[in-house]
């Protein structure tokens, strides 16, 4: 096969402009070769150099007493003592996903799990945050269908459970959905793997499935909008083998308890090129590969190819020199080709060779970590300040609720995501505690008596009214979630799903999201220890709304302290725990019953939610709570019936009183102030709550009573309202059905 | 009683099946990898879920003809038992000791929830200590769970007694809303003619500690070790 000519015009429809292209000449000090420019391409891609994100990256919080690893290794690790670690992070696929939904998702569940395997932790637990067009776009039952199928087949196949997420419906989703999944590992603390390429001799190793054309600049391609040509980009998408992964698993796990391995890496994005330019490049070391000894799985391949591949379930291994037979020993048991493919080298070069002839000879360090960083223009988006206007005068209060919590609770954003889970394996390995549907899943570490709280948060509408402050609100709430089971907030990845930052009003709300994140996260005394950004989510140059998604880890010392979600025992107090303003701006609400998205997001005092989450952790220290439900979307009549439903449908009811005090009563029960819980308890142990809650300057009010069958609403004294719960319930269960029945 | 897990490329319940005896009995079982042929005189033979071979081809079909295989079934000729969960009740119908067959549920999905399943029969070893009747909360995890078997096998079933256990409402009644995956005559598992040996698709072993929110399960292996034990005990003395 020739290969093509590189020039200025080859670069650019590699996705270099004219100034990285010159830049790559200098550094070659030639033009490039063909493989050469490949490399260049990839590594320089947003996807893998986060050359807009960067420059604003460095603000977070990345350190703590507990972080053993932060962001720039494959996964993040937070120690939770007795000798035990955690490992997690949250990566996009969303590109692929909207191409080919069942693997688009497939493969970025295997890919998270890799990055978390590859630093010596069996994968526990999974969660992913999903985001789709309107349930009435003609694409999105299909979607839906695909994309949890795919999630669903390769964490079942592997064996890690699936415990928790969150689905957001939005018109701004049609032409590019979002895909966010989530793995935690657990490890020893003192036996973390990294991804370094160090020791001269040491041998390197291609370990698990074959090289084949699929995948080829998926890197690239996450890095540029759709189109709507973007259906002729399905050859970019990989195809996932969860079975093959499995096997992966369990022979790097095997292989990590015999003293063998120098640094180990997963080959994902632009695949064999990064994995071998990064670890090199963190080693500072320089490496050699001959590209002809990779196992192949058709014929014909160029070094080209072989290098952008993306094909799944492979892993690069940097192994103790003279340990080449045990290397080799475990991934035959597992049936896996484990083939020694060159050595790491002192030159600071990567060298490749094909056939004997040397494809590719380059400077790793300003290929792995000089890439390109921009620091691009910023402005505040046209009609930024109209949309935080919000009059409500204009707007008539209701007399009647009944009609809208009806509505709320069988609403595409609201309804029970029951059809969703039980599509996912929940309970293999039996760790699971809390599953999907409690407020954090929570995972218990067997031979202790911890358990590990997890949740992924984020309002977009809020995100979209204001970037800082619904980053700042999505890290509130995740931590609140992790407190209402009884567990310390820890540390968080994220997910940063926006639109093109080359568009200055992209950047801006990136910038603002970040510096939100930050914000809260310092306030929170969570640090930021992993995460993934995902840009370019535009369509046809409408971009998405500003979506950071934080996926939160937290520890509960003691896992007999748990608290549930839901109500337990007829006759319990039921206590609102944080202030109701009523505010409305950017509420499900407003959105749906009349089609409003404006406002700001309710604000949020970090002060106060540190105190309330503190306050959390107490009452289930105490066992005060019998159960504790944030209170978020939806407001506070949807949080008491999100109450009332109890895993197994046994549900209770509530008799519910609110002082009105002249306040608008749509705000009331369904406005959306932050820092609030709504948690239930004996009457014997109310007093107490009360007293606790007071010494922290933390608002508790009693608002009703736990009782049978039905959910009853007095505002001042006067009945309101009285639903029963088997027909609200109904409406929960049946929202989600009727949206993918469609197909 | 001595037990063994039989682990298969790609089985992802073999850890769960590992732990239940060690929690319940404090007793580790052996484990047994799949070209083995050497069952370590196991009296109880677990075969476990997951997705051997990638449920490529066919659930259980490549695990069915793999070497340990062959002396499974040696050891259930000989007496032995045997209990296939999930997985491993696919892989005990492809190998032929159990009849039927598991088709894709009838909502064409995967299936995580937790089942209602109503005990059909006391005699047999996996469910001596159960009263005929009574019920238990066991989740399920597949995406081929539904039983199928032609109307003859059917009928035998029936007549020896040989459903263990069916799925029913919570009030204990076997009815369409309840048999999720779609089972014929709600079965959730079946015994062998010597009733020695059980397939079922729900997993008793993850519902055995109220921590997880069962642990009806457990009643399971409690049963097949205090009939095991018994023999083993009758054996010695006789």
């Amino acid at each position: 096969m020739v290969e093509p000519k590189v020039t200025v015009e080859l670069a650019a429809a590699h996705g270099l402009n004219a100034e990285e292209w010159a830049r790559l000449c200098t550094i070659l000090g030639r033009v490039p070769t063909y493989p050469e420019l490949g490399i260049f391409s990839v590594m320089w891609s947003e996807h893998c150099s986060y050359k807009s994100s960067r420059i604003h990256l460095k603000k977070f919080p990345t350190s703590g007493p507990l972080v053993l690893q932060g962001p720039g290794e494959n996964a993040g690790v937070v120690d939770i003592g007795d000798g035990w670690a955690v490992c997690f992070k949250m990566e996009s696929h969303n590109h692929p996903s909207y191409i080919e939904p069942y693997q688009g998702a497939a493969t970025g569940v295997g890919g998270i799990l890799r990055d978390v395997f590859t630093m010596g932790a069996r994968p526990i637990a999974n969660l992913n945050a999903l985001a789709f067009g309107q349930p009435s776009h003609p694409k999105t039952p299909h979607l839906i269908k695909g994309v949890v199928a795919g999630i669903g087949d390769y964490g079942n196949c592997i064996g890690v459970p699936t415990v928790g997420g969150q689905v957001f419906f939005h018109p701004c989703y049609d032409g590019n959905i979002l895909v966010n999944a989530f793995t935690l590992g657990l490890l020893r603390a003192d036996k973390i793997f990294r991804g370094y390429a160090s020791g001269a001799g040491n041998p390197v190793f291609y370990v698990g499935s074959k090289t084949g054309r699929d995948g080829i600049h998926g890197a690239t391609m996450a890095s540029a909008e759709f189109s709507d040509q973007t259906e002729q980009k399905r050859p970019t998408v990989q195809v996932g083998d969860p079975f093959t992964e499995k096997l992966l698993l369990e022979a790097c796990l095997e292989l990590m308890e015999q003293d063998a391995i120098v640094g180990i890496q997963d080959m994902g994005a632009a695949g064999l090129t990064s994995s071998s330019f990064e670890m090199a490049g963190r080693a500072g070391s320089g490496i050699r590969m001959e590209l002809d000894k990779v196992p192949m799985r058709e014929t014909g391949m160029t070094p080209y190819e072989i290098l952008l591949s993306e094909s799944q379930e492979r892993m690069l291994i940097v192994a103790k020199k003279g340990s080449e037979e045990k290397v080799k020993k475990v991934f035959s048991k597992w049936g896996l080709d484990a083939v020694s493919i060159g050595e790491v080298t002192e030159t600071g070069r990567a060298e490749i060779f094909w056939h004997g002839e040397k494809v590719v000879d380059m400077p790793v360090a300003p290929v792995s970590d000089q890439a390109p960083m921009y620091d691009r223009p910023r402005k505040q988006p046209s009609g930024y300040e109209e949309q935080r206007r919000l009059d409500l005068s204009a707007l008539p209060d209701f007399r009647d609720p009944e009609d809208a919590l009806m509505r709320m609770m069988g609403c595409p954003n609201l309804s029970s995501r029951r059809w969703v889970y039980t599509q996912y394996d929940q309970s293999v390995r039996t760790n699971t505690v809390f599953g999907p549907g409690s407020d954090a899943a929570l995972v218990r570490i067997k031979g202790t008596k911890k358990a590990v709280a997890m949740s992924l948060d984020v309002n977009p509408r809020y995100c979209h009214l204001d970037p800082y402050e619904g980053s700042r609100l999505a890290v509130a709430e995740a931590a609140r979630n992790i407190a209402c089971t009884g567990a310390k907030p820890l540390a968080i990845t994220d997910c940063l799903n926006f639109g093109n930052p080359e568009r200055d009003h992209v950047m801006w709300e990136f910038a603002a999201s970040v510096e939100g994140l930050s914000s809260a996260c310092r306030e929170l005394e969570t640090p930021v220890v992993s995460g993934n950004v995902s840009f370019y989510n535009e369509t046809n140059g409408e971009g998405i709304f500003p979506t950071p998604a934080v996926g939160m880890v937290g520890l509960l010392d003691d896992v007999d302290m748990r608290v549930p979600s839901s109500f337990q025992e007829l006759g319990d107090v039921v206590i609102l725990l944080g202030r109701t303003r009523g505010h409305l701006g950017g509420s499900e609400y407003l959105s749906l019953i009349h089609n409003i998205e404006k406002g700001t997001p309710p604000p949020l005092d970090g002060a106060k939610e540190k105190t309330l989450i503190e306050l959390l952790q107490l009452l289930a220290k105490e066992r005060l709570a019998h159960s504790m439900h944030d209170c978020s979307e939806g407001g506070l009549m949807v949080a008491v019936a999100e109450c009332c439903f109890r895993p197994r449908g046994d549900d209770l009811g509530a008799s519910i009183s609110l002082q009105a005090r002249g306040k608008r009563l749509d705000g009331l029960l369904f406005g959306e102030d932050a820092t609030r819980v709504v948690a239930s308890c004996s009457p014997e142990s109310a007093q107490r709550i009360f007293d606790l809650a007071r010494e922290r300057g933390v608002e508790a009010t009693p608002i009703g009573t736990v009782i049978p069958e039905k959910l009853a609403l007095l505002i001042d004294g006067q009945p309101m309202a009285t639903v029963s719960i088997s027909e609200l319930r109904a409406r929960w269960e049946a929202g989600f059905p009727s949206l993918v029945s469609r197909l | 009683m001595k037990t063994a897990v039989i682990e298969f490329p790609g089985s992802n319940c073999d850890h769960d099946a590992y732990e239940w005896p060690l929690r319940l009995f404090g007793k580790p079982p052996e484990r047994i990898w799949y070209t083995s042929r050497d069952l370590k005189k196991a009296d109880l033979v677990i075969i476990p879920g997951g997705f051997s071979y990638g449920d490529y081809l066919r659930c259980g079909a490549m695990a069915a003809r793999s070497p340990v295989m062959e002396e499974v079934k040696a050891h259930a000729e000989r007496g032995g038992y045997v209990l296939g969960i999930c997985n491993g009740f696919q892989i005990l119908c492809e190998s032929g000791f159990l009849p039927g067959a598991l088709l894709k549920n009838r909502t064409l999905s995967f299936l995580c929830r937790e089942v209602v399943l109503r005990c059909e029969t006391a005699d047999s070893p996996f469910t001596g200590a159960l009263q005929k009747g009574s019920l238990m909360r066991v989740p399920i995890a597949h995406g081929d769970g539904n039983y199928y078997c032609d109307e003859k096998t059917l009928r035998r079933l029936l007549g020896e007694e040989r459903v263990a256990f069916r799925y029913v409402s919570p009030e204990g009644r076997v009815c369409d809303e309840w048999n999720f995956n779609g089972s014929m005559d709600a079965i959730a598992g079946i015994l062998s003619e010597n009733r020695r040996v059980l397939g079922m698709m729900p997993h008793p072993e993850r519902a055995s500690e109220a921590l997880l929110g069962s642990s009806d399960g457990a009643a399971v292996l409690r049963s097949a070790a205090k009939a095991i034990d018994e023999k083993n005990g009758a054996a010695k003395n006789g």
